[in-house]
């Protein structure tokens, strides 16, 4: 019987560790790690960024490679476990010998491999948007920070197209990207002269299904006369029934529009679109967006996952980008070490697929266009503002008093990540 | 309970929209103006065919600020005509035509979109998407076109209409509403319908009025009913007042009547707490009823149960994929063929788990405990393998989307209550199967006095086999009610397992109905927590008050006695 029982769980572990195995092959490649939880409560997010860095290296090696050679992407899974997520790092990076890693999607996976990276002195490239107050020196963060997401969105909702609101309700899970981003908005927000009263701040565990009193709370807190919107931060799986309870309970998106941060394409795919038309989300990419490089780039995902119904999202856009200002620079660079090709990076454009240039800033964020789109009832997003230009993404909040007086910046001659003056 | 109260309720108007997807657009339309012009019998057509079309041309105006203006601009004055030309942008179905720049209500089917023009509302030739281009609407769009849609429907001959009009017309309080609503008043012969009208020019009189007698009069209006709006108008009233100079004595009043609209709306909070707690303790009690077998009769430490939840949910899935090419989307067959469909796979599922890992491991609770653990995750990684890592969509049948609101701000929404009838209806179920089946008493015996039982010629394997397979059933069947309000996702499960086990635990092992009430109970205690404490504190709360109870009292609610209990 045991022996039934050991045959069951070496299956298991077997099925989770075939991506690993079939990674060590020949020696003369530039290789890949990517570092995408596969398994647990974020590979639903994450499981889509692994299929897109295979998509653009299969893509490279198609086109001749790099330098020469052919890239190989090693695939790890560290199983939407943080601790586990430093342990795939250091593998990667010392038994695999990986030029780059691209990976990570909670803000407490980015916390925990940093360690490592900077110890191994490696490159990680990060593709989600994030609540920013960190620049270090082994990481390019592709995705937006609070500047190029959090306040336009609500300069959005506080504009008269945006509906002029008054009061603001904060909902977000309870893990750090919500609450800094809050703060700094909360703050923002004080500035902008509406005061504490005319906030609601509420938290919720991961994967909280239950939304009934919340979503009552809010609909008696818009009650009070001035208009009400809310800026959502709920991260994963607690969306899909946030959304349901809201459009069962009637909330329409005229009277209080719900602007997301963490919801795209592909988390509304779970959904029912119809009653949730006009409820909003601010990112730097839809999949509506007309341009020829992103009708390429859908056709592109869709000849490679094979299913026509799959969605594109922001986070791809920012790995798309991240992985060719990496190609750029390497080819610039001659090599893959992690030194040169850091010098490299600054500077570095690639076009957005939603138009115009993405450059790489010394902060080691880019910049990049910001959109706030509303929701339509197939389930894509429908651009209603968007800023003129770019906007460049700060690593340290102006609007957090004790941060406002850093810097980020890794050329001569401040050469650091959060200084008040220049090391040199 | 007063009969008025009945008669303001109303279905959600996403639900309305819903239904609306099933009836043709174009004849909804057509009916729509054929309709109206019957409703405005003595009201003369506002605009010229040239002037409406040139005004709806207007609609298409870079500027939302020039928009909201052409908006109103066309409902002030009533024109029948106007009104499915408003619906239809509200509804993203205005498009400006290429080819002669005129504008027209545009619908699609498969990928030819029919124009009907706005004039005639008769059908006007058909064209590709490429050959139109949408009026694009945003928030601030809708919200006035859904003002202007509640002025114009006013004079609608259905009752239902009128009343959701009069709603929309209170909560938005815009007094250039007023004259349409004072026409309306004049016209209306239905009391509450007329009532509520009152009620809501009383909204605008309020800040609107004069002189202090018109101010009272409004107060005594509103005084006398109860709903969110009209603490926000008091309140505001009060706030402001003393800045623009309104008599002390209008204050005072105001100030009263706020306090009393205030004190009744409190006691419907409750009410709503109450109603959160008891459909909480209804999704704690279908996610749990099944473990309360596998664990609370069986005594196995079962950590797959929450998959096999998911394998209901994903059975429901599956099933309406089945159907969807035979049955519209919102048709409620799919969740009724799923219900034994759930039951039948997770069931089976759950007695060749039985058979191949847990018949070994019977009286080996840290053995039960990993292995059922292990296969969790097996099952888990399965489903991510065939149906993929991200959510699937699983649509509710129109039933179960809307709410019932109460004009005081209570909301009852309907897959909560199908929800909590359901729970109760598997709850009976079960305990009949486990009272009056030869199966159920068979089962009994076997937890209480295996050897005995087997003396008397029961085969305890086989009815082993078939109580996890009913546990694991029955957790599958509460998978097809809860794939309508979680994410149908691999980690479904993961969500409820915790929960189904503090459920298990404090109401009891091995008491049915130790399960119905520590289900319910603990749903209410959440609720009435979570607005002090927020939801995190609430849910540790719980558990720390848990963890005390058991100390206290170790079998949980309702301790089995006897010698069976040690056995």
């Amino acid at each position: 019987m045991n022996k039934k029982l050991q045959a069951l769980m070496g299956a298991g572990a077997l099925a989770l560790s075939v991506m690993t195995m079939s990674a060590a092959q020949a020696a003369d490649t530039i290789k890949v790690g990517v570092l995408h939880s596969l398994s647990g409560t974020m590979a639903i997010s994450e499981t889509t960024l692994k299929d897109t860095v295979l998509m653009l290296v299969d893509d490279l090696n198609k086109n001749g490679g790099l330098l020469g050679k052919q890239v190989e992407a090693v695939v790890v899974d560290p199983a939407s476990d943080w601790p586990l997520f430093a342990e795939k790092a250091r593998e990667l990076i010392e038994k695999d010998k990986v030029d780059v890693v691209f990976g990570c999607w909670t803000s407490v996976s980015r916390k925990s491999v940093l360690p490592v990276f900077e110890e191994l002195n490696s490159m990680l490239f990060y593709p989600v948007q994030y609540e920013g107050e960190e620049s270090s020196r082994n990481v390019f963060y592709t995705g937006a920070a609070p500047n190029q997401q959090a306040i336009p969105a609500v300069d959005y909702l506080m504009s008269e197209d945006g509906g002029s609101a008054e009061r603001i309700v904060l909902l977000g899970t309870d893990y750090v990207y919500p609450r800094t981003t809050n703060k700094i908005l909360r703050s923002y927000l004080n500035g902008k002269g509406i005061s504490d009263e005319d906030i609601m701040e509420n938290y919720t565990p991961f994967g909280h299904s239950d939304w009934q009193s919340i979503v009552a709370d809010v609909k008696a807190f818009a009650s009070a006369g001035k208009k009400t919107a809310v800026v959502s931060t709920i991260n994963g799986d607690a969306n899909v029934p946030f959304y349901k309870e809201l459009a069962n309970q009637g909330i329409k998106a005229e009277d209080i529009p719900v602007v997301a941060f963490s919801v795209g394409e592909e988390e509304l795919a779970g959904i029912d679109t119809k009653p949730l038309v006009g409820h909003l989300a601010a990112w730097n990419y839809f999949q509506s967006v007309e341009s020829d490089a992103n009708t390429a780039f859908i056709e592109k995902w869709h000849a490679f996952i094979g299913d026509d119904a799959r969605v594109t999202n922001d986070p791809m856009e920012a790995t798309y980008i991240g992985f060719n200002m990496w190609k750029q620079a390497v080819e610039q660079a001659g090599t893959t070490d992690v030194d040169a090709v850091r010098q490299a990076m600054y500077g570095q454009e690639v076009a957005n697929l939603t138009g115009g240039m993405a450059v790489m800033n010394t902060n080691h964020h880019l910049s990049k266009p910001v959109l706030i789109g509303e929701v339509q009832d197939d389930g894509q997003f429908d651009t209603v503002w968007e800023t003129e230009g770019t906007v460049v993404g700060d690593a340290w909040s102006d609007f957090l008093p004790e941060s406002a007086k850093l810097t980020a910046d890794w050329t001569y001659p401040w050469v650091c990540g959060n200084c008040e003056k220049p090391m040199y | 309970m007063r009969n008025d109260m009945f008669s303001v309720l109303r279905r959600s108007p996403f639900s309305i929209m819903q239904m609306r997807r099933f009836t043709a657009r174009i004849c909804g339309v057509v009916a729509c103006l054929m309709m109206l012009s019957v409703v405005f019998p003595n009201v003369a057509q506002a605009f010229s065919d040239e002037e409406l079309r040139n005004i709806a041309e207007q609609l298409n105006d870079k500027s939302s600020t020039k928009q909201v203006a052409i908006i109103e601009e066309m409902a002030a004055d009533g024109d029948p005509r106007v009104a499915p030309i408003l619906k239809a942008m509200l509804e993203g179905d205005l498009y400006v035509r290429d080819s002669d720049e005129h504008v027209v209500i545009a619908t699609k089917k498969g990928k030819v979109y029919t124009h009907i023009d706005i004039i005639s509302g008769e059908e006007a030739g058909e064209s590709s998407s490429k050959e139109l281009d949408k009026i694009k609407v945003n928030n601030r769009l809708r919200g006035a076109l859904r003002d202007a849609l509640a002025t114009l429907n006013l004079f609608s001959p259905d009752h239902a209409v009128r009343t959701a009009a009069v709603e929309q017309i209170m909560d938005a309080r815009n007094p250039a509403m007023l004259p349409l609503l004072l026409r309306a008043i004049e016209r209306e012969d239905d009391e509450t319908l007329l009532a509520r009208m009152n009620l809501a020019r009383a909204t605008m009189a309020l800040a609107a009025g004069e002189n202090a007698e018109e101010r009272l009069a409004a107060i005594d209006v509103l005084a006398s009913e109860t709903t969110p709006q009209i603490r926000a108008v008091l309140s505001q009233f009060v706030a402001s007042a003393e800045a623009e100079g309104i008599e002390p004595e209008v204050v005072t009043a105001a100030q009263d009547a706020l306090d009393d609209v205030e004190g009744r709306l409190s006691n419907w909070q409750t009410l709503g707490d109450v109603y959160r707690g008891i459909s909480l303790g209804s999704v704690l009690l279908l996610a749990a009823v099944g473990l309360a077998i596998t664990f609370g009769v069986m005594g196995v430490i079962n950590m797959a149960h929450g998959e096999m939840i998911m394998i209901g949910a994903y059975t429901t899935f599956v099933v309406q994929q089945i159907l969807s090419s035979v049955l519209p989307s919102g048709s409620p067959w799919s969740l009724i063929i799923a219900v034994p469909a759930a039951f039948l796979v997770a069931g089976m599922i759950g007695v060749v788990i039985e058979r191949c890992v847990i018949r070994f491991l019977y009286g080996r609770p840290l053995e039960t405990l990993l292995a059922t653990w292990g296969v969790s995750l097996v099952l888990q990684q399965a489903t991510r393998t065939i149906f993929g890592a991200t959510n699937q969509q699983v649509t509710a049948p129109d039933f179960m989307s809307g709410a019932i609101e109460f004009s005081t701000g209570l909301v009852l929404t309907y897959n909560r209550l199908w929800i909590i009838l359901f729970s109760l209806i598997v709850v009976a179920g079960i305990a009949c199967v486990l009272r009056y089946t030869a199966f159920g008493l068979q089962m009994r015996a076997v937890t209480q006095n295996r050897r005995m039982a087997g003396s008397v010629g029961i085969r305890t394997g086989y009815v082993d086999a078939l109580t996890f397979g009913l546990g694991s059933g029955i957790a599958g069947i509460a998978g097809v009610a809860l794939s309508q309000i979680s994410n149908v996702s691999p980690n479904l499960g993961q969500t409820y397992i915790i929960d189904s086990f503090m459920v298990v635990v404090f109401g009891g092992v091995g008491n049915l109905w130790g399960t119905v009430l520590g289900a319910f109970s603990l749903g209410i205690v959440n609720k009435f927590l979570e607005p002090f404490a927020g939801a995190v504190l609430a849910k540790i709360f719980v558990l720390i008050a848990l963890i005390l109870f058991i100390q206290k009292r170790p079998k949980g609610l309702f301790a089995l006695k006897g010698r069976a209990v040690e056995a």
